[in-house]
């Protein structure tokens, strides 16, 4: 058998050899074993200076063809056995997709003041400032600024939670608008604020009532503005809060501080406005009530109501919330309950 | 107050469905609270009548009637009121029948005798035991003789009618009449209600000669009174019974009934005395005297106050004025002479004697809210002439009057631009005369100013804004276009507090904590512990309950009632946090409180509640919270050191686990341990709370400069782990190797604490991790070596620490 034939017998016989093998180590020894230097191609190419000279070149190409062969079908090998094993490692691996997630804490803002903010980017959105007032007032500015004189029937003592007799907790948010009226220079520009906060009511706590809930007055003051102002600006609050298709409508009704003075109801939230025992088949929920700001407010606070006019709203956010989620008890937002907390984190 | 819709077709013609009118009214005029029919939910109620009766063979007081209910037989019924009769027309509820409280009828044996249904008293048929007229009260009702066998009852006794329940607001007394809701539906619709206006037949003996009035036009601004001689007391007719119990009052005597009738019409309120039981003939119309007492005709007993004001007699009040008449001076089946009272009184004294006196009426809720002062005298007049119809009384000559005046229209002015100045509307000249007309008001029109002459019957117009609401209102709120206010622009953005407050809610959030909204108003003992400094309590004259007395001055408090709440339902893990207001005096003598924003926070079992760990080994505790306070801190970038400085002052709290939070040196508020005692008292599991002082925290200066660069030089660390003693802080280890640290040293962790067995008693092992960095070069190893040898000498020399 010529050297080339060995090499060639070689060549086919390892060939099988390398493919059988099935552990990187031994792959790894063969591969000493058959191109080593002491493995048969370099044996082989070694013996060639025995050959006859021109034979050497066609033989050394030879013995290069079959140890390039032979290399390449070890790598092939090499890379099968890895992946293989890497198969075997990642069956190992395997996990129970279906077990819960890693808890996190995750906190989130109070039910009513998700509206808030809301009602606060909105009105941010439109020019408005954003101001916050005392929860302990002064008569003076919860009422008597505010077109309730000391004998008005919608002051009555039951309503109202006094420290003295000049001091009291806020009724409303309403006295902002006497404290900004007082304040503001219009010589630079309009009035436009809005004020959220705390309010207190001296009511025994019960489903609908709570002594202590929260209320968000707004109130525009111009050369220019009308009422037509008023009802495009709720309806953009009923829209941004609920969605474009809920509509307002408004209604006469009486606040000692606006004239003329409206409620203003929105599409029921539960029949979308067919009617239902929710808005007793009317179609429609009161949300807010507003108005023209009363001369006198203006007059008191001495701002020239012959000059000078707008509108003014109050809303709560209780109700608000109340409505949007169908909250049936007003205590939910006071009494803290985790499990009804951690409801209200959906965004969007 | 219960409008008829049918009493309003008297005067109006009215195409729409009561429902339908209802709307109208609600989007026009006042709110509507509902509208129902009597009827509501009965059926198969028909007239019967008796044709003869048996006693039960049974029953000493049960009869067995045959009743004509209009079938080809008569029907077999049971009967046990004490009033029943034969040749009676009554009201059969047949079987199959619902009648009032949705009780269903069905044929049944009443004794071992059948009965085919149940013949009723009012009060079955759904009427409330308030109104069935005492005649009615302990039996069943007897129809009139010409009702139909057969036929359903409801029409007989106005059950058929819609009644229009509107929620009147305190400017709109007007509507607290049947002729005020039409005159406001006639101007919604565009109709002139036809109202009739009485014609007194008057005999020729003057009243006068009876009475004479003394009267405080203070009180009293107008008081007339007339005088019905030989009235004959007795029922009123059916159809005057049924206008009065619809709007829910009790149908008494055709005289009582006549002044009820008269307010329901005209809104005023009338009052009606026995003239034989006043003393004397002089009337008057004063303040209660000291002392004196009235008993009303409810019976109750009331101790009078000099506020009060009460018609009197020469010698005692005979009435609570314009509230309720006084049981003295009552009509009653003996009277024969009438006094009747057509007033109007002042209305903060109604309302404060009405208040006073806890005894809120028909009458005092008028008067509250004002009465139409232009028809004092069409109402007693009214009054009179149905007196003289229905129970054949003498009308004497004349209106005595004891205080009156000349009741003007109002004259309020407005210009056309105006109106569409402030409705946004483009009202014509003629629209808007046209709404002041149909409202009744009158109008003149100079350019485009008009002058209105508002009638008594408004009497809640007084300045150009009223008219703006009343023209607004009838063309229709729905016919306003909407706008946004247009103007100058202005800027709208959060100031930099109101940012901060929130960035704070937000931080908190991302931390875990759930923002909780508590009560402002608690007990006494809560208001006042974990006080952060000295102040005295604000609390309420009249608080409502014994829980809600006085301002907090704290947030924790808030925060433990609500673990507290959530602990009593089984819910282990709270984590909340409050940001709002707490409440200060410097001294009792301030009278009202400064108000500052504090942020507060609480948390009880895990604040990562993980069902897989061990819910006691992973519980909250002082450093988990103290991580959170730390990097909400970190957050807002206040300029200065943070410090946390082991404090035993306050009694609410853990004495060994408790700190006051400093900021460069400035008391911020306080974290801990809440007291195991005050915990108990809570009835909470353990817990951990921290309070802030967010105003101060917005005041601090800011170091807004976030940005270093990152440096290419690697950096180089030591660790060292020293054996002190327990006493030994954290803090002073810190410090020692900050301040012998070197310019290099650019941050040291504790990464070990070990104080358990192997180590020598009171000693405890920390090991630290120094990072040295040059930001401008390649740190040499004899560099950090040098530096961390100081480092070590000094923990020695100054902690006594043993270097391991």
């Amino acid at each position: 058998m010529t050297l080339k034939d060995q090499l060639d017998k070689i060549r086919q016989e390892r060939k099988e050899d390398i493919k059988d093998v099935v552990d990187l180590k031994k792959l790894d020894s063969l591969r000493v074993e058959l191109l080593g230097k002491k493995g048969p191609i370099t044996q082989a190419l070694r013996g060639m200076r025995d050959l006859p000279a021109d034979e050497r070149p066609s033989f050394g190409q030879f013995a290069n063809s079959v140890r390039d062969e032979l290399q390449g079908a070890i790598e092939t090998r090499r890379e099968e056995l890895k992946k293989q094993l890497l198969n075997k490692q990642l069956e190992h691996e395997k996990i129970d997709v279906t077990l819960p997630g890693k808890p996190v804490a995750q906190g989130q803002p109070h039910v009513i003041q998700q509206i808030i903010d809301q009602i606060e980017d909105l009105f941010i959105g439109m020019g408005y400032q954003v101001l916050s007032g005392p929860e302990v007032e002064e008569d003076k500015y919860n009422f008597e600024m505010m077109n309730l004189p000391k004998d008005h029937p919608a002051r009555d003592m039951q309503d109202t939670f006094y420290i003295t007799k000049e001091i009291l907790m806020r009724t409303q948010t309403s006295p902002m608008q006497a404290r900004t009226l007082e304040k503001h220079d219009f010589s630079k520009g309009p009035l436009k604020m809005i004020s959220p906060g705390v309010v207190y009511r001296r009511d025994t706590d019960d489903p609908t009532h709570s002594h202590q809930f929260h209320q968000v007055e707004g109130i525009v003051i111009d050369k220019h503005i009308t009422m037509a102002d008023l009802k495009g600006t709720l309806e953009l609050i009923a829209h941004e809060l609920f969605g474009d298709r809920f509509d307002i409508r408004l209604r006469p009704s009486y606040f000692p501080f606006t004239e003329p003075s409206v409620e203003a109801d929105i599409t029921c939230f539960n029949c979308g406005g067919k009617g239902c025992a929710v808005c007793k088949y009317t179609g429609w929920i009161e949300v807010l009530g507003a108005g023209m700001v009363h001369p006198n407010v203006l007059n008191m606070a001495g701002v020239d109501s012959e000059v000078y006019g707008g509108f003014a709203f109050g809303l709560g956010p209780d109700r608000f919330a109340m409505l949007k989620y169908g909250v049936d008890d007003i205590r939910n937002f006071y009494l803290n309950d985790v499990r009804f907390l951690t409801q209200f984190s959906k965004k969007g | 107050m219960k409008i008829s819709y049918s009493w309003l077709q008297e005067y109006l013609d009215i195409q729409v469905s009561p429902k339908d009118l209802a709307e109208k009214i609600e989007r026009s005029s006042v709110e509507v609270d509902s509208v129902t029919q009597p009827s509501d939910g009965l059926k198969k109620i028909v007239v019967g009548k008796i044709v003869s009766m048996e006693p039960h063979p049974d029953s000493d007081h049960l009869k067995v009637c045959s009743v004509d209910v209009g079938d080809d037989e008569l029907s077999q019924i049971v009967c046990g009121a004490p009033n029943v009769a034969a040749d009676k027309k009554v009201i059969v509820a047949l079987p199959g029948s619902r009648i009032g409280g949705n009780v269903k009828i069905k044929r049944s044996k009443m004794r071992g005798v059948v009965s085919n249904g149940m013949i009723c008293a009012l009060d079955e048929i759904g009427f409330s035991k308030d109104v069935v007229p005492k005649e009615w009260a302990d039996g069943i009702y007897f129809l009139p003789e010409d009702a139909k066998v057969g036929e359903p009852v409801f029409p007989y006794l106005g059950m058929d009618d819609y009644l229009i329940d509107v929620d009147v607001t305190p400017n709109r007394g007007d509507m607290l009449s049947v002729y005020g809701v039409a005159r406001d539906v006639g101007a919604i619709y565009g109709q002139t209600p036809k109202l009739n206006h009485p014609q007194v037949e008057e005999v020729s003996s003057l009243a006068a000669d009876k009475v004479s009035l003394d009267v405080d036009q203070e009180l009293a601004p107008i008081y007339t009174m007339r005088i019905v001689e030989n009235v004959k007391i007795q029922p009123s007719p059916v159809w005057l019974q049924i206008k009065l119990w619809n709007a829910g009052i009790r149908p008494i005597n055709n005289v009582v009934d006549v002044t009820n009738y008269i307010l329901l019409k005209y809104g005023q309120p009338l009052h009606a005395f026995d003239y034989g039981k006043v003393s004397g003939s002089t009337i008057k119309a004063r303040y209660a005297q000291k002392g004196e007492k009235l008993t009303t005709l409810d019976e109750a007993e009331h101790e009078l106050s000099e506020r009060d004001i009460v018609i009197a007699d020469d010698q005692k009040p005979i009435a609570l004025a314009g509230v309720m008449g006084g049981l003295n001076s009552e009509i009653d089946e003996q009277t024969t002479t009438v006094a009747i009272e057509s007033a109007v009184f002042t209305p903060t004294l109604i309302r404060k004697t009405a208040q006073r006196q806890n005894l809120h009426t028909d009458a005092s809720q008028h008067f509250e809210r004002g009465v139409d002062r232009g028809g004092v005298e069409e109402a007693v007049n009214a009054a009179a002439q149905m007196m003289h119809e229905l129970a054949d009384g003498d009308i004497l000559k004349g209106i005595v009057t004891g205080a009156t005046y000349d009741v003007k229209d109002e004259v309020v002015s407005v210009t056309l631009s105006r109106v569409n100045h402030v409705l946004g509307t483009a009202l014509t000249l003629d629209q808007v005369t046209d709404i002041f007309k149909r409202l009744g008001f009158g109008v003149q029109v100079d350019g485009e100013t008009y002058t209105v002459s508002v009638p008594s019957t408004r009497w809640d117009i007084h300045i150009p804004a009223d008219l703006l609401e009343e023209v607004a209102r009838i063309y229709g709120y729905d016919n306003i276009p909407s706008t946004l206010p247009s103007g100058p622009t202005t800027i709208g953005a959060l100031t930099e507090k109101q940012k901060l407050i929130r960035d704070s809610r937000r931080v908190l959030e991302a931390l875990g904590l759930n923002q909780a909204i508590s009560y402002a108003l608690t007990t006494k003992p809560k208001a006042s512990q974990f006080m952060m400094r000295e102040s005295a309590v604000t609390e309420l004259s009249w608080p409502m309950t014994a829980d809600h007395t006085t301002l907090r001055m704290n947030l924790i408090s808030g925060l433990l009632d609500d673990v507290a709440y959530n602990n009593a339902r089984r819910v282990k893990d709270v984590a909340l946090y409050e940001q709002g207001r707490v409440f200060y005096k410097d001294s009792a003598d301030q009278v009202r409180p400064s108000e500052h924003e504090h942020i507060a926070g609480a948390v009880s079992g895990q604040l990562v509640v993980d069902p897989l760990k061990n819910a006691k080994n992973n519980a909250i505790d002082f450093y988990q919270l103290k991580g959170i306070v730390e990097k909400y801190l970190d957050n807002l970038a206040i300029n200065g050191e943070v410090e946390f400085v082991a404090t035993d002052r306050y009694p609410e709290m853990h004495p060994g686990r408790t700190a006051d939070i400093q900021i460069h040196g400035h008391y911020v508020g306080f974290i801990g341990q809440v007291h195991p005692s005050v915990a108990e008292m809570y009835k909470i599991n353990q817990t951990y709370v921290f309070e802030l002082d967010l105003d101060a925290l917005i005041e601090m200066p800011k170091d807004m400069n976030q940005f270093e660069p990152i440096s290419k030089y690697p950096v180089i660390t030591r660790d060292v782990a020293l054996l002190v003693d327990k006493s030994v802080t954290n803090a002073q280890v810190l410090a020692q190797i900050e301040k012998k640290g070197g310019a290099y040293l650019k941050s040291v962790e504790l990464f070990d604490i070990y104080d358990g067995k192997n180590l020598p008693g009171g000693k405890q092992s920390l090991a630290y991790t120094l990072t040295y960095q040059n930001p401008n070069a390649t740190l040499t190893d004899d560099e950090v070596n040098q530096a961390f040898e100081k480092v070590q000498s000094t923990l020695t020399n100054e902690l006594g620490a043993e270097i391991r």
